[in-house]
């Protein structure tokens, strides 16, 4: 039996109220416009007979005389394994890539339930991205949640497009939230080398603000249904600011109390319900998490970017067009590392020691200060560090990383310098040319 | 018991408005029975206010689905978890659901409206009769024991019941399983006779009172965290506030003291947090032992798990649920340590029940009664003395570690500062320790501790006579030291004089081998008291030498390399031939110059 109501009481934002009867707490609905246009909604409060509605295109145009109909289950995921992949879907999941509507699919609820903590695993296998400030400094770690810190202007959205070409896994989920046209595009067009292994969900800036708020959902429902089948999955999602914006936004519109700047009281719980997704599932697939988060007003004590620090398993700084190797951190990055090469840890922390003395000696420079010999060498290690491990083009497996790591060291200092062990300078050190 | 029905009159989040006939407790249990298709399920709720004839409920689950009229069914129970032997090595929901179990039962994913009984109803157990037929006893009087673990478990007389009882029959020494009678008794108060197992249950709300008094506690819980240990010390019974901005070095602060602190029963609350961590503890622990018992650490463990992405009413109720286990083993003479990993996540969960409940909103929209629960949770630590007309007397514990997670890392938000006005020891992680990489990331200048002077005696038993004083003279030498720093930033090193400058290098000194302790190294995790007060007798004896200093750079020279040693000798295990030569080293390094020649 299907419920159709034709009169709405208030419109406040993108959330409408009605009376309604027989109403299921997050029950889908379909509104129809008068133009012929429809539009769905989702009930987010019930109150007597009073259903309160956020509605995913906005309210904008919608009349009190609307004709509203309730069918009777939860927002759902249209999934299929095969056909998911190469396409791109709004917050709703309905196609937006011109191609027809999934045939033949699998209802799936979204935002479902939180993976069991007695049945995890200790994380234990790199993912290999071909980034060196990643791979080699920072190890992406499979099942990790891992946000980039970043500020408006910064290559974020180039940054993970290069991953999403580049990591190893099996499908890569992207969420788009308040992205700019433009950015939408370019995506588009990169991952096209890819688009048997990708799928897109994608709001743009200009979209209703409640679709903004599924995205997410989306993207790791789908994830979800992959990863139980034995995938290994990379979700990255873009830009969690908006998506957290959006959800200061439908919880004014229903006013409720504001907790921090705006932002519902349960953003914490919000988020973390998100990035929990993440997962290894013993015996089979698995879901990565990189999520850019833009901090308004490069602030890391933004609530957003706050939250979003106790919630992930370390953080990558994007900054000046590259991730800054001294506040990013991978947690998890020491459950790996001895199991790639002998070399690694040791090499990593040699160079970044390095390029550390670099950024003093710099410093240093600019005040007017005389610099010595070893200085110099110094110096000059830095800006080839910079320019052959930091820039974000550069792309080589954790082999060539490693091996490049030591050539660089070799150009620029004697072994002694390095304070590399001897074993290892014996090994790995080049020799002759 | 009632069995009052009522009826959904409003959905928000996961708060329902229920409209009911009969009468209503607070916090009263009931179970909302959602039949969405061939999906039947029961949520379990929590009554939080009531209103004429509506009340309001806390749904424990996801509310998707409910509808208005959906019905409703209370219990006539406060919201309780089931106490008894099997709760050690154990994770637990926030409510007491075994989660071990819920995945075998329904799949990797947890599905909503599944509870499971929180003790083994299978498992067997030695049963050893305490009490006597005829005995007249009261509400914790053991009835007898079963071996858990390491210890006895004691069987008691239900927390619940008002008066005395008379045992009536008592079950012969043997096998029982937790559901099987272990004794019949007679309430005198009322003549009603019951029926005992081992189970009981007991809301978690309510502290567990049925010791013969409160004591001050006056001896320390021995972390092995040395910081913790020498400069701001933690009682047994006591209470301590550990807030710090993420990054800054808390999981592994709480981690290790999960492991190398000296008590009988830890209880891990993983409340609000990451899922990761827990699993560290969940697979760790089975495979680590106990240096002082020799048993598997998990077998002393219970974890409580209601991480950040499961139902925020139960993350309110599983701080109650691990404080509740904690009480009820002390009340068997146990020490039990309680470490809530983070009260900032519990207090996140009020302030968004407290939204909406649409109460009018304290700072950061935190609910006013904030402080007062805050306060009420940290007062159910404490030292007890429990005296049992069979067993005697002795003295049980609930020490309690909270960790805060500050928003923006802002010491001055009010969760932070509601906990500092009722614990007695504050450790505060900084960023500028993390950042400096020196761990534990415990600030020596903010941190403090009230237990220090209640606690000399013991203290002076423990490590050594004078052992207060040292510590009190190190810690205005390491102030000292640190003004100096702040000092030579401004005017340079060059124009700070000698003394001031070995003063400086010996707070760094300080810093460097005593107050930064490696978590990673499998020596230095974990000293003993013998060695911590040899390190500390060490490290002031190297301090307050008179070294005669002809220039900075000796002296910087002398510092760096005894730093060296030092740490070298914090990693080697006694047993190690080279523990001996560092030590010598160390000592040789006073010595005349001749004669070390």
């Amino acid at each position: 039996m299907r419920k159709v109501y034709t009169h709405i009481d208030q419109i406040v934002g993108p959330v409408v109220t009605l009376k309604a009867n027989n109403i299921a707490y997050g029950e889908l609905a379909r509104i129809r416009l008068g133009d012929g246009n429809e539009t769905y909604a989702q009930v987010i409060k019930l109150r007597g007979d009073e259903v309160t509605l956020q509605v995913f295109a906005g309210s904008k145009g919608i009349s009190t005389g609307d004709e509203v109909e309730f069918l009777g289950r939860q927002v759902q995921l249209k999934f299929s394994a095969d056909d998911l992949l190469g396409r791109t879907f709004n917050g709703v999941g309905e196609p937006v890539d011109g191609r027809p509507a999934l045939q033949d699919c699998e209802d799936v609820d979204i935002g479902g339930p939180s993976f069991n903590p007695a049945r995890r695993i200790i994380p234990s296998q790199m993912i290999q991205t071909g980034i060196p400030m990643i791979d080699m400094f920072n190890t992406l770690v499979k099942s990790q949640k891992l946000p980039i810190f970043s500020v408006a202007g910064e290559p974020y959205n180039e940054l993970l497009a290069r991953i999403a070409l580049q990591a190893e896994a099996d499908v890569i989920v992207l969420g788009g939230m308040g992205l700019k046209y433009d950015d939408y595009l370019f995506f588009q067009r990169q991952l096209v080398p890819s688009k048997d292994r990708t799928i897109l969900f994608v709001h743009t800036a200009a979209d209703p603000v409640v679709e903004c708020m599924m995205v997410p959902d989306m993207a790791l429902a789908a994830a979800e249904k992959y990863a139980t089948d034995g995938k290994d999955v990379l979700v990255l999602l873009t830009d969690m600011t908006a998506y957290a914006d959006a959800m200061k936004e439908v919880a004014v519109a229903m006013e409720q109390i504001p907790a921090n700047r705006g932002y519902p009281g349960d953003l914490y719980s919000q988020l973390a319900a998100r990035y929990e997704k993440a997962v290894d599932i013993q015996g089979s697939g698995s879901i990565t998490l990189l999520a850019v988060t833009t901090m308004p007003g490069d602030d890391v004590t933004h609530p957003v970017p706050d939250n979003t620090g106790y919630i992930t398993e370390g953080q990558f700084y994007l900054k000046g067009g590259v991730i800054d190797p001294f506040g990013s951190l991978s947690r998890l990055k020491q459950l790996v590392n001895k199991k790639t090469r002998e070399d690694h840890a040791p090499l990593m922390n040699a160079m970044i020691r390095l390029y550390d003395a670099s950024r003093k000696v710099r410093q240093q420079q600019s005040m007017g200060f005389s610099i010595s010999s070893f200085d110099q060498a110094v110096l000059a290690y830095g800006a080839d560090f910079e320019a052959r491990m930091m820039d974000l083009k550069v792309n080589l497996l954790l082999d060539e990383q490693l091996d490049m790591g030591w050539k660089i060291l070799a150009e620029h200092f004697t072994p002694a310098q390095t304070m590399l062990p001897g074993k290892l300078i014996e090994s790995y050190w080049p020799k002759g040319d | 018991m009632s069995s009052n029905q009522g009826k959904v009159l409003g959905v928000s989040g996961n708060m329902v408005t229920v409209a009911f006939d009969g009468n209503v407790k607070m916090n009263e249990v009931a179970f909302i029975s959602l039949d969405s298709g061939d999906d039947q399920v029961q949520l379990k709720a929590e009554v939080i206010r009531i209103r004429g004839r509506e009340c309001d409920m806390q749904v424990f689950e996801d509310t998707r689905g409910i509808h208005i009229g959906t019905e409703v069914h209370f219990t006539g129970e406060l919201l309780a978890i089931e106490l008894g032997p099997g709760l050690l090595s154990t994770t637990y929901d926030g409510l007491g659901n075994p989660l071990d179990e819920l995945a075998d039962n329904s799949g990797l994913f947890l599905k909503r409206g599944v509870y499971l009984p929180t003790l083994n109803r299978t498992k067997v157990w030695q049963w050893t009769p305490v009490a006597r037929v005829g005995q007249r006893l009261r509400a914790g009087a053991a009835l007898g024991t079963v071996p858990e673990a390491l210890f006895e478990h004691r069987v008691m007389v239900p927390f619940g019941i008002v008066g005395a009882i008379e045992v009536l029959e008592m079950a012969v020494a043997g096998s029982y399983t937790v559901a099987d009678t272990i004794a019949k008794v007679k309430l005198l108060q009322t003549g009603e006779v019951r029926e005992l197992t081992m189970v009981m249950p007991w809301p978690v709300k309510r502290p567990i009172d049925a010791y013969e008094q409160r004591l001050l506690p006056e001896r320390p819980l021995t972390t092995r965290i040395r910081i913790v240990d020498a400069f701001f010390p933690v009682a047994e019974g006591g209470t301590a506030c550990v807030p710090g901005p993420f990054g800054s070095g808390k999981t592994v602060f709480q981690q290790g003291v999960s492991k190398y602190a000296e008590a009988d029963v830890v209880i891990v609350a993983a409340c609000g947090e990451r899922a990761g961590e827990v699993v560290e503890t969940l697979r760790e622990f089975p495979e680590l032992i106990d240096p002082r018992t020799g048993r598997s650490l998990i077998e002393r463990t219970i974890i409580i798990c209601n991480t950040s992405s499961m139902p925020v009413a139960a993350r309110e109720a599983s701080v109650y649920t691990a404080v509740t286990l904690a009480e009820y083993y002390r009340q068997m003479g146990l020490r039990a340590l309680l470490l809530a990993d983070s009260t900032s996540r519990w207090a996140q969960a009020l302030r968004e029940m407290s939204g909406r409940l649409e109460e009018i909103p304290g700072e950061e929209a935190f609910p006013a009664y904030l402080g007062s629960l805050i306060a009420a949770f940290y007062e159910r630590a404490g030292l007890v003395r429990i005296s049992d007309p069979n067993l005697g007397s002795t003295e049980g514990s609930v020490t309690t570690i909270g960790t805060v997670s500050p928003a923006g890392g802002n010491f001055e938000e009010p969760v932070t500062q509601s906990t500092l006005a009722v614990v007695g020891c504050f450790l505060g992680l900084t960023y500028a320790r993390s950042y400096a990489k020196r761990f534990p990331a415990i600030s020596p200048i903010d941190s403090w501790s009230n237990y220090i002077d209640r606690m000399s005696d013991s203290l002076e038993k423990q490590y050594f006579i004078g052992w207060v004083d040292t510590v009190k003279r190190l810690a205005a030498f390491y102030a000292a030291g640190q003004r100096i720093g702040d000092q030579m930033k401004v005017v340079g090193e060059e124009d700070l004089g000698l003394d001031d400058f070995v003063h400086f290098l010996g707070a760094e000194f300080l810093d460097a081998v005593f107050l930064q302790q490696n978590a990673f190294d499998p020596v230095d995790a974990s000293p003993s008291a013998e060695r911590t007060a040899l390190s500390l007798q060490l490290t002031a004896r190297l301090i307050e030498h008179e070294w005669n200093f002809s220039n900075k750079d000796q002296a910087r020279e002398t510092f760096t390399q005894l730093t060296s040693i030092f740490r070298d000798w914090n990693i080697t295990a006694v047993q190690a031939p080279e523990y001996q030569q560092l030590l010598d080293r160390l000592e040789g390094s006073m010595k005349p110059v001749d004669s070390a020649a």
